[in-house]
């Protein structure tokens, strides 16, 4: 990498250096910042807009360990055509499988122009040894992945073993392939204790060479919240003014109403900048916002309060 | 010694067993029969509406789930507390219809009482309109009444006490759960109700209390998707038919308001409980 960040991962204590000497984020001021972005009014055609937006960011995610071949169609077609009765709705993201399940979505949705992504690297825990955690993203590539979730060892990020995690993410990013699958790195948060490590995790994913930074795998509380998103916001505009590198942005868990998802793009919007506003830069890991989503634009379409009953379970 | 300041009650919405004020921050001026001020009550919008719709429908599976006799209890239960509060209601009961305290009294005694009937009924009433249906063949073919789901009330404009209790216990006796309208006019009484639904055992979300313009708020629940049935008893001629056109798109049932003026003293019947039930019938082999 010929960025001017290439000599900080050349060992441990530089990379410690960097990453310690990010400045620290003032958390009260973040809460207060993600806070007041969330009050802004969004209505009418800025609203339909936001819907649509937020809609075609989706990644429609189904991580169970009941997940099933005929589960993961069903949300395919779903994922295609969010709202059968109405075909102005355009189609999400990406779906997001476990990586025995990618044949099946890929087959699914095949020439939809919608991506399969794929969690990796021993999700969602991550403790597992780099030789499987490269086999492991390895098979969801062959499988015909187009991304790679991968979730960083938490634990040494936590014990100040930096370069580690640095390998690790530069070893899964070799393993997708050069120019291959989009590689990205899920922080996990809710396990990072502090807004200091989240600026620090996040620098350190995208120094070592993912392609987005996603919160949370969805399987600890807190997952996405508003000022850690902020935070990594921040980050990823910042990386690119200082290494000319643009990198996207994927909250992931908790995410279920409309409200919430503009609150995010609201968000996006004021602190990285509308360029992220775009599928291709900001992500929604969610599973059941799409039906809120799709409640919310019919109430826009037909003017009567919508139903759950007439969306389909998930 | 100075006087000491009065402190008066804020009379909120009741939604989802909690008293929000009105999402839109509006209230409106309530007056007794005579004209006088009474108090300054919440407003309540179509938001308001809304979110009373997603706490019922979130509190239906528990409550239409719980058993027969537990609804019972709960709205015997209901009956004791608003007994323990007869006064109150007396008072509020002779404000809003200008009638004197005896007759409020009588009033509100008939509320009490039309709680507890209706109580009585809740592991009745599938005794009654259900059946064993004889068939030609080698089954036991079972009708039993369960509950519609959501129903949203519009509560009558007069008898702020007893007509909306006798509106809103039949819906919830058979495992329903409503939005209620109260009357526009005399609304005091209904948030004392709710005060007393708090505090029964009732779960939150069971019965939701809105105050305000019915003609406002009622066609935003009549056209509501998630909204099973509505009753238009307290809906003015006009507003019946709307709100009746409304409800067609998703097969509402309605309950259209009497042709003649109710007498709310009489014995209801089973009707008003009847309206708000689907029947389910199941065939089940004679095994040998």
């Amino acid at each position: 990498m010929t960025t001017p960040l290439a000599e900080v991962a050349s060992s441990t204590s530089t990379l410690r250096a960097f990453l310690h000497g990010l400045p620290g984020v003032d958390r009260v001021g973040a809460d207060a910042r993600a806070a007041t972005l969330g009050t802004r009014s969004i209505k009418t055609t800025a609203k339909k807009q936001a819907i649509d937006l937020a809609i075609r960011m989706v990644d429609l995610t189904t991580l169970e360990g009941a997940d099933t071949p005929g589960k993961v169609r069903a949300m395919c077609a779903k994922a295609v055509h969010p709202d059968p009765v109405d075909a102005s709705v355009p189609s999400v993201a990406a779906v997001c499988v476990y990586p025995d399940l990618v044949p099946t979505a890929v087959a699914a949705l095949n020439g939809t122009g919608v991506k399969v992504a794929s969690v990796a690297t021993a999700f969602p825990s991550g403790r597992s040894s780099l030789d499987v955690k490269v086999k492991d993203t390895e098979l969801a590539v062959a499988a015909g992945a187009s991304e790679i979730d991968m979730v960083i060892d938490r634990g040494a990020f936590l014990a100040g073993d930096y370069l580690k995690v640095y390998e690790e993410i530069a070893a899964v990013r070799a393993a997708c392939g050069p120019g291959g699958a989009h590689l990205k790195v899920i922080l996990e948060t809710g396990e990072l204790a502090t807004y200091d490590n989240v600026r620090r995790a996040s620098w350190l994913a995208m120094i070592a060479g993912a392609d987005f930074i996603k919160t949370s795998t969805g399987k600890v509380a807190p997952a996405a919240t508003l000022p850690v998103t902020l935070v990594m916001l921040e980050a990823v505009r910042d990386f690119l003014r200082t290494t000319g590198r643009k990198v996207g942005v994927k909250p992931a868990g908790g995410i279920r109403t409309t409200k919430d998802a503009i609150k995010y793009l609201v968000l996006v919007n004021e602190t990285a900048g509308p360029d992220w506003l775009d599928p291709d830069w900001f992500r929604l890991g969610a599973s059941s916002l799409l039906n809120d989503l799709l409640m919310q634009r019919q109430k826009m379409t037909t003017g009567r309060y919508a139903g759950p009953d007439y969306f389909t379970l998930d | 010694m100075s006087e000491r300041l009065a402190v008066r009650k804020t009379y909120k919405l009741f939604i989802g067993g909690a008293f929000p004020r009105s999402e839109s921050g509006r209230s409106y001026v309530v007056t007794s029969s005579k004209g006088d001020f009474l108090a300054n009550v919440s407003k309540a919008s179509r938001k308001d509406a809304r979110d009373a719709v997603t706490a019922a429908r979130k509190a239906f599976p528990g409550w239409s789930g719980a058993t027969a006799y537990n609804r019972g209890q709960i709205l015997y239960r209901v009956a004791e507390m608003l007994e323990g509060r007869r006064a109150q209601f007396a008072a509020e009961v002779a404000d809003a219809d200008g009638v004197g305290a005896k007759k409020a009294g009588e009033l509100v005694d008939a509320a009490v009482d039309r709680l507890v009937w209706y109580a009585g009924w809740s592991d009745k009433i599938g005794a009654v309109l259900g059946a064993s249906n004889p068939v030609a063949g080698p089954y036991f073919n079972l009708s039993s009444p369960e509950p519609t789901g959501v129903v949203a009330v519009v509560a009558p404009p007069s008898a702020p006490l007893l007509g909306l209790v006798s509106v809103i216990a039949p819906v919830v006796v058979t495992g329903n759960t409503c939005v209620v309208i109260a009357s526009e006019r005399a609304p005091l009484p209904s948030i004392t109700l709710a005060e007393v639904l708090a505090t029964s055992d009732l779960p939150g979300g069971v019965v939701n209390i809105l105050t305000g313009s019915a003609a406002e708020i009622a066609p935003w629940l009549a056209g509501h998707m998630d909204v099973n049935a509505v009753d238009l008893t307290g809906a003015a001629p006009d507003l019946a038919v709307t709100c009746e056109e409304l409800a067609a798109e998703n097969l509402k049932r309605v309950l259209r308001p009497a042709a003649k003026p109710v007498d709310w003293l009489a014995d209801p019947g089973v009707e008003r409980m009847a309206a708000f039930l689907e029947t389910k019938t199941v065939w089940h082999p004679i095994g040998t």
